[in-house]
């Protein structure tokens, strides 16, 4: 029972461990209950911010993800120092984090698809990009690829870590060259592209998907308002980077409330799953294929006729 | 290579050792002279893609559109001979008057120059010709045009198609290499840059406006980000350095663009002996070891929770217990925890 204590001001009485105000519609809403609306206000729709062990939880399969590559850790390369060393603000990060860089790989099942997944955490650092979010992504691509399974990437980026220079920008390069192969393989990729996805993260894996999602309201963009105002002193307008601008200009495919993610994503996945024909020779089968093979006379079908039988091995 | 220093074919690889630390003992000197060269790569006067083919190529023909929706002008590409070898060339544009650069957008690309350059890209690989790029941008346009037309798209997808081009490329950083919109075409199987040229993640104003919040400290930035071309050879993130005429780039262009070719066609000498899957699979492993990191073996930190007073003290509470009975599990108080309707504001 909540216990009514008349002696405290009004102001101090939502504990902010309790009720969180939420920025679209000013409601303060209930922890609990935003929780259990996974993190989208009940009011206004307004999608929060997922730190990545919640994002897993609501998109792979109970108890299927295993994270892979849990050790790698930046260093400074450059010496870097503004305000503070970059090692201390990387030991900040971790401590007010509990995670050791801006992302998380490994594999499990969407939908009983099974998948590479990364993803990216805006509470590290912005989610910048270093040397160490590019080469998660860039194993888990390879990983998908040596698997044939498809890869599914999360944004959630302020762009490349500029405390790591011109090696945090050489992660574009890295991670556009491996989903290069995976392209060149026939293995499908997703994008989802979560509030905010900026800058070099935007302009390298994050726009490359075979299929790009955003969810709703989601900041997705290049420049920054700061940095257009800026450079060339002109002012975006509002709602002008936002997930449903990039899908009116054909950019995102679609713009997916979080509640239907997962079932869109398997769904999704279940026309993407690598076929063991796909333009790769040495494929090996998956259950999942037999299922959403075309219907021989369909256009996909008559160009590449594909075998009715798989023989697994 | 008379002015190409130290070209490996491929850079050295940068794993997790730290090269020598200038930031710490970073004087006024310093930022002088790294400032110097900012100001040297930006400089107007500065040879630009088309100045410098003038003077090192012959039978230069600009093509023109990205078959998409129009002609960059801060983007030039088409074919042209350098001593005798067709090639496909592709570069970024400034204009040296005022009126010229305002007319070239000051090397800003749009979407539409990216697409350009992979039309050509494309098209260099159907005819068997090597690339070679000029880069030389503050930077993407970072406008309105540029982020309906998807800009972020059009730079990722030049970048993968030249990392999987099947024809070797040479890029030269001849002034700025500004961010994604220099990467962009910048994906060389070697990557030169002129003496005074920089490469960066952000401009400097850029960096300081945000690690600093004023763009005052531009200078202090440019420095902690090592953006000179020595600097960045040492990073190995470009592979050779030519040396500029004493006076400068902006103060002797031809003699500049000579040098150029020198070290141009020395590339492309060597690479044409490449068989392209071999040439590749090299160009993959260049990017592919970019960045500083190191593995550890890892060891779960206790993520740090953000619970409410009742789930703070179940959790003390719950401790405790769970020595006391062992492996039976913390007896959970059945009261406030299970509840989902939230407590009245006005109970609070």
């Amino acid at each position: 029972m909540p216990i009514k204590v008349p002696f405290r001001s009004r102001t101090r009485s939502y504990p902010p461990d309790l009720w969180t105000k939420c920025p679209g519609c000013q409601e303060m809403l209930y922890e609990k209950q935003l929780e259990k609306n996974l993190r989208v206000c009940p009011e206004c729709g307004h999608h929060f911010r997922l730190r990545v062990d919640a994002r897993l939880a609501q998109l792979v399969d109970d108890g299927t993800f295993g994270e892979r590559d849990a050790g790698l850790e930046s260093v400074d390369p450059l010496g870097f120092v503004d305000q503070k060393p970059y090692p201390e603000r990387l030991a900040a990060a971790r401590t007010a984090t509990g995670i050791r860089d801006a992302a998380i790989w490994g594999t499990g099942t969407v939908g009983q698809h099974r998948v590479a997944i990364v993803v990216m955490d805006f509470a590290f650092m912005g989610g910048s990009m270093g040397s160490v979010v590019g080469e998660k992504v860039t194993r888990a691509a390879e990983a998908a690829l040596a698997e044939r399974i498809p890869l599914i990437a999360v944004s959630s980026s302020g762009g490349a870590r500029m405390q790591e220079g011109t090696l945090a920008l050489m992660q574009l390069a890295k991670t556009c060259a491996a989903l290069g192969r995976l392209s060149d393989a026939g293995i499908p990729y997703l994008s989802l592209m979560t509030d905010p996805t900026t800058g070099g993260v935007f302009a390298s894996f994050a726009a490359l998907g075979d299929v790009n999602l955003a969810e709703p309201g989601a900041l997705i963009g290049f420049a920054g308002a700061r940095v257009s105002a800026g450079t060339i002193a002109e002012t975006l307008p509002d709602g002008f980077q936002r997930a449903e601008f990039l899908a009116a200009h054909g950019f995102v495919d679609l713009v997916v409330p979080r509640a239907e993610l997962r079932d869109t994503m398997a769904g999704l996945l279940s026309y993407l799953a690598p076929r063991p024909m796909a333009r790769s020779i040495e494929g090996n089968g998956s259950g999942d294929a037999l299922l959403t093979r075309p219907q021989a006379g369909s256009l996909a079908g008559s160009l590449a006729p594909r075998p009715r039988e798989v023989v697994h091995g | 290579m008379a002015d190409a220093t130290a070209l490996a074919g491929a850079g050295p690889a940068v794993d997790g050792d730290r090269v020598p630390d200038a930031s710490e003992t970073l004087d006024e000197q310093a930022r002088t002279e790294v400032w110097s060269r900012v100001q040297q790569a930006r400089s107007v006067k500065r040879p630009h893609t088309l100045e410098i083919l003038a003077a090192m190529a012959t039978d230069v023909v600009e093509l023109h559109g990205d078959r998409l929706f129009g002609d960059d002008p801060a983007i030039v590409g088409g074919f042209c001979r350098i001593e005798g070898r067709a090639v496909v060339f592709v570069g970024h544009q400034k204009g040296a008057e005022v009126e010229q650069n305002v007319a070239r957008n000051f090397g800003m690309p749009h979407a539409e120059g990216y697409r350009k350059a992979m039309r050509l890209f494309r098209l260099a690989e159907r005819l068997g010709l090597p690339v070679v790029t000029f880069v030389d941008t503050p930077g993407a346009y970072p406008g309105a045009a540029s982020e309906e037309r998807g800009v972020a798209e059009a730079i990722a997808r030049s970048i993968q198609v030249m990392s999987g081009l099947r024809t070797p490329i040479v890029s030269v950083i001849t002034g700025e290499g500004g961010s994604g919109g220099a990467l962009a075409i910048c994906v060389g199987d070697v990557v030169l840059a002129l003496e005074n040229a920089i490469y960066s993640v952000i401009t400097p104003e850029g960096c300081a406006s945000i690690l600093w919040r004023t763009p005052d400290k531009a200078r202090q930035a440019a420095v902690a980000m090592r953006l000179t071309a020595l600097e960045q050879q040492q990073l190995g993130v470009i592979d050779g350095v030519i040396a500029e005429p004493r006076q400068g780039a902006d103060a002797a262009p031809e003699e500049t663009a000579i040098r150029l070719r020198e070290a141009i066609v020395a590339q492309l000498a060597q690479l044409s002996a490449w068989d392209v899957d071999e040439l590749l699979a090299q160009r993959y492993q260049r990017y592919r070891r970019m960045g500083a990191f190191v593995e550890t073996t890892p060891i779960s930190t206790p993520r740090p929770e953000r619970h409410g007073i009742t789930d703070r003290l179940r959790d003390l509470l719950g401790s405790s217990r769970g020595v006391l009975i062992g492996e039976s599990g913390p007896l959970r108080p059945k009261a406030a925890d299970d509840v989902d309707e939230p407590p009245l504001r006005e109970d609070l």
